[in-house]
């Protein structure tokens, strides 16, 4: 029987004073043309929490509207405020900078990183008083450190600072004095994924309501690398995140493929469940910080906000089939195959029609496509379109050519089969995944049956291959009823029809 | 246009000389084909890349361009490019590499 998704973790964490420091945009500006006009103008277009929260795409992620609430408003929407929006949703949260500085401290379990005594202080209430951080992690909360030390280590051993509203809070250090793979630079961004997949891994177990027992492997799908100078992606910021987020029964690994990772884990964690591997897989993985203000000089450029001021996180579980929750199909994948080419319609065909044609099913069989769901509001302006629709308008042709749809057709296609983009730009953050918590839903619900999840990597960019990558696949209403029913009587009902005829024979010796 | 990508270019052109190279893009959008057609031609818009201030003035074409078109073999350019031809804005593409071509390009 197919593995269903059994529940979904959503996150965000505004974190406007990494933007600077920590997005590539900024720090590659600050080498190449340290005086530009960008850089200084940059401070003036940070947007505070309040605003980060009421964004209606940012209010989608977290599952406060829906991805149809969302098209109904007009864009761009980072004119039109969603007021008073609250910081929770049912799939998670927006959390603020300073406890994601204090969630950073407690997934560092070399001491590394110290923040501030008062800050600790200031912030240590609110941090505790977030329902989904149990006693476990508030106990790990470091009580904090003299200014004396913070600049020490960030002025003499090359530590990267930790900054809240500009000034110097904090420090992570180095883990080692000459290895690149552990300097401060990259254990700031490992640590701040790890952090931020914790957080969506414990949104995810509360909502799929299992225990964090029950959870047998996790994988992880980010982008970053953990490892030393022997073996620089040795691993593994599953089980890092595990350990963590309580899950004491998981092990884990993790999968990369750029963009394409989680699309490739969450078919390696169905298949690991179907096949009776483990029973409770859960995919996840935390956001970015390189891709901070990645888009900056476009904004900037347009007088807009700096968009891409939140890091996002992800988790889904998967388990053994429930009989009601949305299925995984695995019968129904596509693939981006080393002989596909990367012609977008060679790759569009790979990952959309390949399954189909297995099926005999038409374009217009799959109710909902998600392919990359990023936020048009951060694209547009930067010259990249409105990558959704592009993807939609890519699909739709496609069904013109297998003479599925009329051309006359073409325009309402996006509009019917897609939705308009929520996810921040977050490379793996918005690749098909950020619908499947809303699927999940509809499906059950019966509003539609089936979707595709599209995920596309940008392999060449790592320099090994020039090749491009995707992966696909369909979630679907459940039918483990359907499998049953003709598969003749079960296995309990024939234990239930067994008791009732044990019981009506006892009766009728009591009668005698 | 990506660091690396530039970084390419300027190796190709000094390599082979600038009367010698055409560049081929393939974006979705034409400002974004404008971009790349800008950096290649007067030199990399934002002050990022290897071309900044280098104007190489290179040919520059769009895969979608009638001049690019006519050169590719029917078959391959229905299986390869018929469906994005269909997506994307061609005379949007068009208007802006054509632009950028009679600015910059030298040759």
């Amino acid at each position: 029987m197919n593995s269903v998704v059994k529940g979904t973790g959503y996150i965000l964490v505004h974190t406007p004073d990494m933007i600077m420091r920590n997005g590539t945009t900024q720090t590659t500006e600050m080498i190449v043309n340290p005086g530009s006009e960008y850089l200084k103008e940059l401070p003036n277009h940070i947007r505070t929490y309040d605003q980060a929260v009421n964004y209606y795409p940012n209010q989608t992620y977290i599952g406060n509207m829906t991805p149809a609430e969302l098209a109904a408003i007009e864009g761009p929407w980072y004119d039109k405020p969603m007021e008073n929006a609250p910081r929770y949703g049912k799939f998670g949260e927006i959390m603020p900078e300073a406890e994601f500085y204090l969630l950073m401290q407690t997934c560092d379990v070399f001491d590394l990183m110290r923040l501030h005594k008062d800050f600790v202080a200031e912030h240590l209430e609110a941090f505790k008083a977030n329902p989904i951080i149990d006693e476990t992690i508030v106990a790990r909360v470091n009580a904090g450190v003299e200014q004396d030390e913070i600049e020490h280590f960030v002025n003499d051993e090359h530590a990267e600072g930790i900054y809240y509203n500009d000034k110097l809070v904090g420090y992570l250090k180095r883990a080692h004095d000459v290895d690149v793979n552990l300097s401060a630079h990259v254990m700031l961004e490992n640590i701040v994924s790890k952090a931020s997949s914790v957080l969506a891994t414990l949104y995810a177990v509360q909502n799929a309501g299992i225990n964090k027992e029950d959870v047998d492997y996790i994988i992880d799908c980010c982008e970053e690398a953990c490892g030393d100078m022997n073996q620089r992606g040795g691993g593994n910021f599953a089980k890092a995140t595990a350990e963590i987020a309580g899950l004491v029964n998981a092990s884990g690994s993790d999968v990369r493929g750029f963009c394409a990772g989680p699309a490739h884990a969450i078919v390696d964690a169905a298949s690991l469940v179907k096949s009776g591997a483990f029973k409770c897989v859960i995919v996840s993985a935390g956001g970015c910080t390189a891709k901070l203000g990645m888009n900056g000089k476009d904004h900037v450029k347009k007088g807009l906000p700096i968009l891409e001021d939140v890091l996002g996180g992800f988790a889904i579980v998967i388990t053994e089939n429930d009989g009601v929750s949305a299925e995984i199909n695995l019968d129904m994948l596509g693939k981006h195959s080393v002989g596909t080419g990367s012609a977008p319609q060679a790759v569009i065909s790979a990952l959309v029609t390949q399954s189909l044609d297995k099926h005999g099913l038409k374009i217009t069989d799959i109710d909902k496509y998600s392919p990359e769901m990023q936020n048009p509001d951060v694209t547009k302006p930067a010259g990249a379109g409105d990558v959704p629709l592009g993807n939609y308008k890519m699909i739709g042709a496609l069904a013109v050519k297998r003479g599925e749809i009329d051309k006359k057709d073409l325009a309402s296609f996006p509009a019917k089969h897609g939705m308009m983009g929520w996810a921040p730009t977050q490379g793996h953050i918005p690749s098909g995944v950020p619908y499947i918590g809303f699927a999940r839903e509809e499906i059950m619900r019966g509003e539609i049956k089936k979707a595709m999840i599209i995920g596309k990597g940008s392999l060449f960019l790592g320099r090994m291959t020039n090749l491009f990558d995707g992966m696909s696949f369909v979630m679907q209403t459940n039918t483990a009823a359907e499998a049953q029913a003709a598969a003749g009587v079960s296995e309990d009902e024939v234990k239930v029809l067994i008791g009732k005829a044990l019981k009506e024979f006892a009766a009728n010796l009591i009668a005698e | 246009m990506d660091l690396e990508n530039q970084k390419r270019v300027k190796e190709f052109t000094e390599e082979y000389g600038a009367e010698n190279i055409v560049v081929l893009l393939g974006a979705a959008e034409g400002e974004a084909s404008g971009l790349a057609a800008e950096t290649v031609t007067a030199g990399d818009p934002t002050f990022a890349g290897p071309l900044t201030g280098v104007s190489l003035g290179l040919k520059v074409y769009h895969v979608c361009e009638p001049e690019i078109k006519e050169l590719i073999d029917e078959a391959v350019y229905e299986e390869q490019i018929s469906m994005m031809e269909m997506v994307l804005d061609v005379d949007d593409i068009i208007s802006e590499m054509t632009a950028i071509r009679d600015e910059f390009c030298k040759y």
